[in-house]
């Protein structure tokens, strides 16, 4: 059994230690938002957060990432209200859609690190992050228009 | 829509309708809000709209949501006729039924870019006729002329007082209204939606992960299984020992079927821990040889004679005989993988007496056949839930059915219900790829430098032979789409001959986003380029002077120019290219600009795209697809190639079969040219034009001719 926190809750796993933390998001939790794409980290579909960083989940172990904050698309916000999650619903980034956890979670640390993020901060962030259907013009509109969400969003507070 | 056809459709949707109340709603990828509001809906005037008395209105949706935005834009070709409040519309996946086949094609599937223009009328028709019930019951309740009303705003309103019954209210009664037998369409002027930039009804579920593909579900009691496929195509299972990996924990059932060994187990970890402690000897077959070298040799071969003639316009061998000047190029492109973002899965619940699956497919009616043949049931046994489709380009259409075909064969053999997980690697040795192909391009001026004539060989396997699709689109041994985009040729040049070699090799084959334009756009617009700089040309205005007979095609062709500011000096250290393809009805043309440095890497920077589709439904989503294509042919032009050496395909992840990354993304620029023709396709036209503008801009930048694909690093 290895205990977990995954979106803030407690959960256990009856998964033999060396399992990758994508399958026990995907198929022991049920957390089917997070992807498997490549299984090498290549491509980034599978990222979460573990303590506020980006990982890829295909090749973490289930055992490093106990006991450490572990957040996924479905803990993002519970209701679409991340400033990147209005982004990508305003310009429409996503078309088959499944590379987008992913996208979102790496942009999500990038925003967290970076008020203002330039295309140079873009490029360097999300450049681990695989569109096969090419969004990757509107991936950097959006993130630059979260920034300003969240900039507007800071003021009114 | 025949009253016989609605009345099949109706009683279906009231069958769908009560097992969806019986919770058979997983693998059915609505939004939650949705999922219980269509259930209870009274209304459903023909197969593809519903409307409920919570005033939702539900659109089915016949075609595979692969990232084209299809399950907003036929929406929209409803709500538009329906006076529909937009907000009120979802969508939902089709179930398998004759009433959503193709309308011409004749069975469930999407492909070919034809959505849009196949549905254009059906699915406004759809809209319109329950508009017309619905008004019919708010007239029969209100006792007055159905022409004194209107709908908007999913609104019926008695124009004179005001009265006004939302959709919903009226739901119940127009059930009992027959379906009008003339549907009258809106003239195009009074279109509210239709023509309008729309935000898609699917990005909310694709922003929180609750977007269902088909590697997602879950049905209960369900196993994974990882298989062990042949590793050269064609290849069998001589023998296998399963010992060790029936000892990986959760490991349940390991089971030979015709593609190989499965190992089944509960998750997809330890099937693939089990996957790979299999000993398997293979017999490698017919194929154990297969290598791209030689293939490259046997093509170049075949090239230097004509095959089958596929067209010919004047006297082309007279034509070049006596030009003033003749030029030879001979351009290659290598066997590509769709490799969508989403590895190849299908998962089946197979019983007695029915046989469930869940899959992102763009071909349900064959996969559904298939299916039933193996399950030894009839295909009325058979469901197919159309989950979302983790990118398609083809792929996910195979006349071959492998991937469903497959997991019913281990659904069957190990009696649970299953879901096969393709891994990177098996998905990227899997087949069904695009062609290789071989173009020799022999080319004339005259004395002023005009083309005179023009001759194409095109050299590569045929992917309709052997399919059900051969008996309408290969003709006399040329298989359509092996020529397409050469055969029709639209520069007007005297003498044209384009002809076909079709060797039959054991490499799989299979459409490929934009099929056989993906070669013919980069052989033809190459070659252009090379024909007018022979003749002392600018490409550009030989391009508008031979398209004279072409407005379209030449309205694009300027308009990309004018947007890209072709013939001005480019920024410093770039330099311009420019290409254009008519494919799938539609016209596109693309400018790259391009850097190449000192070590003959490969910039692009920017590429303006002009298009012309005819009548446009969602400005947005056109412009996303022809985003998305240019990133997509700039990945090919580049990057990636499928090669063999010993039987064995030799990439096996991202690593090896490099997708274009953000950081090497250009800037795009879309303008749509505005038209009131028929819509015509949109997901693949903007892939053809993209790898020769890049070519053409590397050859203004380094005077190097690039001839084959992927570019690479330039020889400077």
């Amino acid at each position: 059994m290895i205990n977990l926190k995954v979106n803030g809750k407690q959960v256990t796993a009856d998964v033999d230690p060396a399992t990758p933390l994508l399958w026990v998001l995907r198929d022991a939790l049920g957390l089917t938002g997070t992807k498997y794409g490549c299984g090498m980290a290549q491509c980034g579909a599978c990222t979460v957060h573990l303590n506020g960083e980006a990982i890829r989940s295909c090749v973490k172990r289930v055992s490093d990432a106990a006991g450490k904050e572990i957040t996924t698309i479905e803990g993002l916000s519970p209701d679409l209200s991340h400033p990147l999650q209005k982004a990508w619903i305003e310009i429409d980034v996503p078309q088959c859609g499944y590379c987008q956890s992913g996208q979102i979670m790496s942009a999500a640390v990038l925003l967290a690190e970076k008020a203002k993020p330039t295309d140079t901060d873009i490029d360097e962030a999300m450049s681990g992050n695989i569109c096969r259907c090419g969004t990757y013009p509107r991936i950097r509109r959006a993130i630059h228009r979260a920034a300003e969400l969240k900039a507007a969003g800071r003021r009114a507070e | 829509m025949s009253s016989t056809r609605t009345a099949i459709a109706r009683r279906d949707f009231l069958k769908i309708g009560a097992a969806a109340g019986g919770g058979l709603l997983i693998g059915i990828h609505l939004p939650s809000l949705a999922r219980a509001e269509t259930i209870t809906a009274p209304f459903a005037p023909n197969a593809f709209v519903r409307v409920g008395t919570d005033d939702i209105i539900t659109v089915i949706v016949n075609k595979s949501e692969m990232g084209q935005g299809v399950y907003t834009s036929l929406p929209m070709l409803a709500a538009e006729e329906l006076e529909a409040d937009w907000s009120k519309v979802r969508f939902e996946a089709a179930p398998v039924d004759p009433a959503y086949n193709h309308p011409v094609f004749g069975i469930q599937m999407t492909g070919g870019s034809t959505s849009t223009p196949s549905e254009w009328e059906r699915f406004r028709k759809a809209g319109a006729a329950a508009r017309i019930m619905l008004i019919a019951a708010a007239a029969r309740q209100w006792n007055v002329d159905p022409q004194s009303l209107k709908a908007e705003n999913s609104f019926v309103i008695h124009t004179a007082t005001g009265r006004r019954a939302a959709f919903g209210s009226l739901a119940d009664a127009a059930g009992t209204i027959e379906p009008p037998k003339e549907v009258p369409l809106k003239d195009p002027k009074d279109f509210k939606l239709i023509g309008k930039p729309t935000r898609r009804l699917d990005t909310p579920a694709k922003v929180d992960g609750s977007a269902q593909f088909g590697i997602d579900v879950q049905i209960p009691g369900m196993f994974t299984a990882v298989v062990a496929r042949a590793p050269v195509f064609g290849g069998k299972v001589v023998s296998f020992n399963a010992e060790q990996a029936r000892r990986v924990p959760g490991v349940k059932d390991v089971v030979q079927v015709p593609s190989g060994v499965a190992v089944v187990a509960n998750g997809f970890w330890p099937a693939k821990l089990g996957r790979d402690k299999l000993e398997i000897k293979w017999d490698d077959g017919a194929n154990a040889n297969l290598s791209t070298m030689a293939l490259r040799e046997q093509f170049a071969k075949l090239a230097q004679t004509p095959g089958l003639i596929a067209r010919k316009v004047g006297d082309a061998a007279k034509a070049l005989a006596g030009a003033a000047k003749t030029i030879t190029a001979e351009f290659e492109v290598p066997y590509l993988a769709h490799a969508t973002m989403e590895p190849l899965n299908c998962a089946v619940d197979l019983r007695a007496d029915s046989c469930e699956i869940w899959t992102g497919t763009q071909f349900q009616t064959g996969d559904a056949a298939a299916a039933a043949a193996i399950a030894g049931l009839k295909p009325s046994q058979v469901k197919i839930h159309t989950t979302f489709l983790g990118g398609g380009f083809g792929r996910r259409a195979n006349p071959a059915n492998d991937f469903v075909a497959e997991a019913v064969h281990i659904a069957k053999a190990a009696k649970v219900p299953v879901k096969v997980v393709w891994t990177r690697e098996d998905d990227m040795h899997g087949g069904y790829y695009r062609p290789m192909w071989y173009d020799r391009m022999v080319g004339a001026v005259d004395d002023k430098g005009n083309p005179v004539a023009w001759t194409h060989t095109i050299v590569g396997q045929s992917i309709l032979q052997g399919t059900p699709f051969e008996q309408f689109l290969v003709k006399d041994g040329i298989d359509g789409t092996s020529v397409e985009g050469a055969a029709d040729l639209l520069y007007g040049i005297p003498n044209v001959q384009v002809d076909l070699h079709t060797p039959k090799l054991g490499v799989p084959v299979l459409w490929w986003r934009s099929v056989g334009h993906s070669h013919n756009g980069f052989a033809v617009e190459a070659f252009f380029d090379e024909l007018a700089h022979a003749g002392g040309k600018d490409p550009y205005e030989l391009r508008r002077t031979l398209l004279a007979t072409q407005p379209r095609m030449k309205a694009v062709l300027e308009l990309a120019a004018q947007k890209a500011n072709w013939g001005s000096r480019p920024p410093a250290g770039r330099s311009r290219g420019i290409a254009t393809h008519f494919s799938f009805d539609s016209y596109v043309a693309h400018v790259a600009e391009v850097s190449v440095s000192k070590e003959g890497d490969v910039r692009v920077h920017r590429v303006v795209c002009a298009v012309d589709c005819g009548r446009v439904v969602n400005p947005d989503s056109v412009k996303a697809q022809m985003e998305g294509a240019i990133v997509f042919g700039l990945s090919a032009a580049l990057k990636d190639e499928i090669t063999f050496a010993g039987g064995r395909v030799q990439q096996r992840n991202f690593h090896d079969y490099q997708m274009l990354r953000i950081n090497e993304s250009p800037e795009i620029e879309v303008h749509i040219v505005p038209s009131t023709e028929a819509p015509t396709g949109v997901g693949e036209p903007g892939v053809p034009p993209v790898a020769p503008a890049v070519a053409n801009a590397i050859f203004a930048a380094t005077g190097k001719r690039v001839r084959r694909l992927p570019i690479g690093r330039v020889t400077i």
